[in-house]
């Protein structure tokens, strides 16, 4: 086998090193009685032939084997992949190396991870970003841990529910065990957030609230940090569509302490949902409450500029069962990921991209309002909004992916149980007139 | 900016460094060679106002205003043409060493080859572009997948059911310490405390904690392995279970676990396993059938999917019979012929990420388990437990071996003949690096003081390990005849030791 390259001359020269007399002799030291009664069950193996052949088959069973034009986001979103990322990322010293524990042969890694770092506290207008987490949910379940953590009141957070649902569910998977609670904050006709309803609530470690929400509305953040401060609590935003923020004012300029979010859209092909990018940042005052990795600057013996990883006085493998987490890789090819995609969209072409995600939105909800689809919320939003659908839309959405391969919006029953005929559209930069012109009809 | 390299010791007595490429004074091939590197600056400092490296789509619908209370100014990233971004990460990516750069021994990390194919098949238009709500009906080759690459996963390792969703091992560690605290909840009194060996992986205490759980620390007994009578006397029914990796990270095999699960088990607690060091063992053991409840695979060790510098990986959690009402949704079903998502589970833990799991790392794992096949995965450990045992032999005298016997896929050695003359695990560690060959892993398990974990892995050739055999020799020498250049390494590499005390102290965590 190609990856394996003893030679039987090799494996009989090094069992006589070894004193064994057959491979098999190397197991001597497991008692009998704990080896394996059988053999795996594992097919044979496949030449890399026959590999390309039958993984092809099974991609040729998912629709987006095929051109296909995606108008749903829910949290993984269409994006255009500038060419240099792939080439790029799959250097293999990027690909193929380790976490940069020996920085002096991993400076390549360390100085991408800084930048990226320095990036996204750029692009959410906070002091601090760790080398980043799983996805936008994890990171904002640690975001609620520290909340906790840090309260020496309350063990009870305050949560949206325009909060991604699977987000809400991942936090509640790791409250749960210490006892922990979350209280959901009702949605207003508008669409967003009711601020009357978490002004009311008292002995709450923090406010947690996404913006856009899954909705695609933007919430009234300037609220959030009012009634936060009041209640002397912590201000958690979080986002699933990170290039919002090339067009929309900064979490951290409305006074977030802490800010989750999603990184996909930072040049990651959605993959069926993962590898995702989690992005954590916070003020300078959290920096020691922060979980996960963190590249820091410093100096050489011979006083040149290096990197390395830093503070790893919180993470597990120094403080154990004190760890603030129990973190130990990130999600580091896509953080560098996102690092080169966010040198190359640039100042300029993070602007003008996330302003026509915005124009093609706005574009495709005025067609299908014309055509007779409900406007639910008027509230401003950014690449995805809510409409009523008419009667025999659902049937003609399923015959739209079979026949034209267009996904037209996303149900959102499942999700919100009220809201039956709603679905949620999101229209990107990949989105041409053409396109949308063409679901439109077809859906009239 | 150019720069070579100038900081070769001249009193080095291994002039070969510089003089003679590639060839030490004994005449063994050497890999570490001086070369011309490229200095980069800041990515922020090559911007110039009014480059940008993407190509702007052409808008074809209306520009529309957004209100502007809402909208803020541009942030602040750099404005690059597209060779200024290109040059910069190749430049970075050269002071990088990689797998495919050289032998990369680190201990519980199982640093293996990355095959190329599988970045072909997760590269397929049909996984990649997959949108995770596309429905699925229109899915199938994604459920397919993960159904399968369960079921393989399960076979290998002799459990019941498993789960793919857990981003990482150590999300894997939590999630299996959700399940026995869920399990625990479920009988009708929950229990405080997690044993936990003196031998773990940092995750594992930290993971417990998650839980609510106080860890109890448990020593190894004198043959590095857990000894039944030390669990014994510290199990009792306020203990949720105990956490166990096996073979261990001394890289020894635990040979009570089935012991040891018992005198758990009859408490009524369960065991986790650690499934880190799973490449020593594949059709040798099946950890299901020797006594552990839960265990979690890494699949960015055992099963070659690249480490990327720190991640993404993927955590899987295999689980007996029992536990599987606890697993996090959602679960894949199979009716007849049809796959599909369920998360109708009463029981489960919840969900642990936001859609289903790494997919795109699940696609090279299921392709190298296929690549490799029963006897192919059989063979990989039969050859990573030989390529261990013979560097140990090799280096054992030369380095000191505290635990004297056969080992798995990983032997510990530790600096106890160096220190003598000053001399440390770190300098000879950072000496290597000088040779071409990434270090071992330093200063873990911590229970070996000054240790020096290798482990080269199936995909090493012999010509490999010898070079590595010979290079830890010729430093070995170097601490006698020119400490010196011990203390200094490494001397090649584009930077030399950082001062991690000031990186810490005063934290610069952004440009």
């Amino acid at each position: 086998m190609r990856y394996l390259p003893h030679t039987q001359e090799d494996i009989e020269e090094m069992l006589a090193v070894t004193g064994n007399k057959s491979l098999d002799d190397l197991f001597n030291c497991i008692p009998d009685k704990l080896k394996a009664k059988q053999p795996m069950d594992i097919p044979d193996s496949l030449s890399e032939w026959e590999l390309n052949a039958h993984m092809e088959e099974l991609a040729s069973l998912n629709i987006a084997c095929k051109d296909y034009k995606c108008f749903i986001g829910g949290g993984s979103y269409d994006h255009y992949i500038p060419a240099i990322i792939p080439y790029l990322i799959s250097r293999s010293e990027f690909m193929t190396a380790y976490t940069p524990y020996q920085p002096e042969v991993s400076q390549g890694t360390l100085q991408g991870i800084y930048e990226f770092q320095t990036m996204i506290t750029q692009l959410l207008g906070m002091d601090i970003a760790t080398a980043s987490h799983y996805d936008c949910g994890t990171a904002l379940a640690e975001a609620a841990l520290i909340a906790i953590g840090k309260s020496r009141k309350s063990n009870k957070i305050a949560v949206s529910s325009l909060i991604h649902p699977n987000h809400r569910q991942i936090i509640r998977t790791y409250i749960s065990p210490r006892g922990y609670e979350m209280v959901e904050i009702p949605a207003t006709k508008e669409g967003l957030t009711d601020t009357s309803v978490l002004e009311k609530l008292d002995d709450i470690a923090g406010v947690l609230v996404q913006s856009p929400n899954f909705f695609g509305n933007i919430e009234d953040l300037k609220s959030f940090k009012t009634i936060a401060v009041n209640k002397k609590t912590l201000f958690i935003t979080s986002f699933t569509e990170a290039l919002a923020y090339g067009l929309l004012k900064s979490p951290g300029s409305y006074g977030a302490d802490i800010v989750a979010g999603e990184g996909q859209s930072l040049g990651i092909s959605k993959s069926f949902g993962g590898p995702g990018l989690g992005l954590l940042a916070s003020t300078k005052k959290l920096m020691r409450n922060l979980p996960g990795r963190l590249v820091g600057k410093t100096k050489d013996r011979n006083g040149e500029d290096g990197f390395v990883l830093t503070l790893a006085t919180r993470e597990q493998h120094i403080r154990r069962e004190k760890a603030s987490s129990n973190i130990c890789s990130n999600n580091g090819l896509n953080a560098m990921t996102a690092a080169i995609f966010l040198a190359t969209i640039g100042k300029t072409g993070i602007r003008e991209i996330a302003q026509q995600n915005h124009d093609k939105a706005v574009y495709l909800k005025k067609a299908l309002i014309k055509i007779g689809f409900k406007e639910i919320y008027n509230s401003p939003f950014f690449n995805e909004f809510v409409l009523k659908v008419p009667k025999g839309f659902k049937d003609k959405r399923d015959a739209l992916i079979s026949k034209s391969c267009i996904f037209a919006g996303m149900d959102l029953e499942p999700f919100y149980p009220d809201m039956k005929d709603h679905y949620l559209f999101c229209a990107t930069e990949t989105a041409t007139k053409k396109d949308m012109d063409q679901l439109v009809k077809e859906v009239a | 900016m150019m720069t070579q390299d100038s900081n070769a010791d001249p009193s080095s007595t291994d002039k070969p460094i510089l003089s003679t490429p590639g060839l030490s004074k004994s005449g063994f091939r050497k890999p570490g060679t001086k070369g011309l590197k490229f200095n980069e600056p800041l990515i922020w400092n090559k911007s110039r106002k009014g480059r940008c490296a993407i190509s702007i789509p052409r808008l074809d619908v209306q520009r529309s205003e957004l209100d502007k209370d809402l909208i803020g100014e541009p942030p602040d990233l750099p404005e690059l043409s597209e060779l200024d971004v290109v040059r910069h990460f190749v430049r970075l990516s050269q002071w990088n060493f990689g797998i495919d750069s050289g032998m990369y021994p680190l201990g519980s990390c199982t640093m293996k080859y990355n095959p190329k194919t599988n970045e072909v098949q997760a590269a397929r238009q049909g996984f990649s572009g997959a949108h995770p709500f596309s429905g699925d009906k229109f899915s199938q080759g994604a459920l397919k997948l993960i159904y399968t690459l369960e079921q393989y996963l399960a076979n290998i390792t002799g459990f019941h059911a498993v789960t793919l969703q857990p981003a990482a091992g150590a999300h894997g560690e939590l999630a299996g310490m959700l399940m026995i605290h869920k399990y625990h909840e479920k009988k009708g009194k929950q229990r405080s405390k997690i044993i936990i060996p003196d031998t773990a992986h940092g995750t594992n205490p930290a993971s417990a904690s998650l839980c609510g759980y106080e860890s109890i620390k448990v020593n190894s007994g004198p043959k590095g392995i857990l000894e039944p009578k030390a669990i014994a006397e510290i199990m009792d029914e306020d203990t949720a279970g105990i956490m166990i990796t096996n073979p261990n990270t001394l890289g020894l095999f635990e040979s009570n676990i089935q012991k040891i699960a018992d005198i758990v088990h009859q408490k009524g607690g369960l065991v986790y396993g650690d499934g880190a060091n799973m490449n020593a063992i594949m059709g040798v053991v099946k950890p299901g059938q020797i006594g552990i409840d839960v265990l979690h695979l890494n699949l960015h060790k055992t099963f070659s999917t690249p480490h990327g510098g720190g991640g993404p990986g993927a955590g899987p959690v295999a689980v007996v019979k029992a536990l599987e009402p606890f697993l996090p949704i959602p679960r894949v079903i199979k009716k007849l012929d049809n796959y599909e998502f369920i998360s109708d589970c009463p029981d489960t833990i919840g969900r642990l990420q936001t859609f289903y799991g790494h997919f795109g790392i699940l696609v090279r794992a299921y392709s190298y388990i296929l690549s490799m096949g029963q006897k192919g995965l059989e063979d990989v450990s039969k050859l990573a437990v030989l390529n261990a045992n013979y560097i140990k032999e090799k280096l054992k005298g030369h380095l000191n071996l505290p635990y004297d016997q056969p080992c798995m896929h990983e032997c510990v050695f530790n600096d106890k003949l160096q220190r003598p003359y000053n001399i440390t695990t770190m300098d000879m560690a950072k000496r290597l690096l000088d040779y071409g060959f990434h270090p071992p892993t330093v200063y873990f398990p911590l229970v070996v003081d000054g240790a020096f974990m290798v482990e080269p892995t199936e995909t090493e050739s012999k010509e490999t390990l010898d070079e590595f055999i010979d290079a830890v020799k010729a430093i070995i020498e170097e601490v006698k005849t020119n400490p010196d250049i011990l203390h200094k390494a490494p001397v090649l590499t584009k930077v030399t030791r950082l001062d991690e005390v000031a990186a810490a102290r005063k934290p610069c965590l952004r440009g």
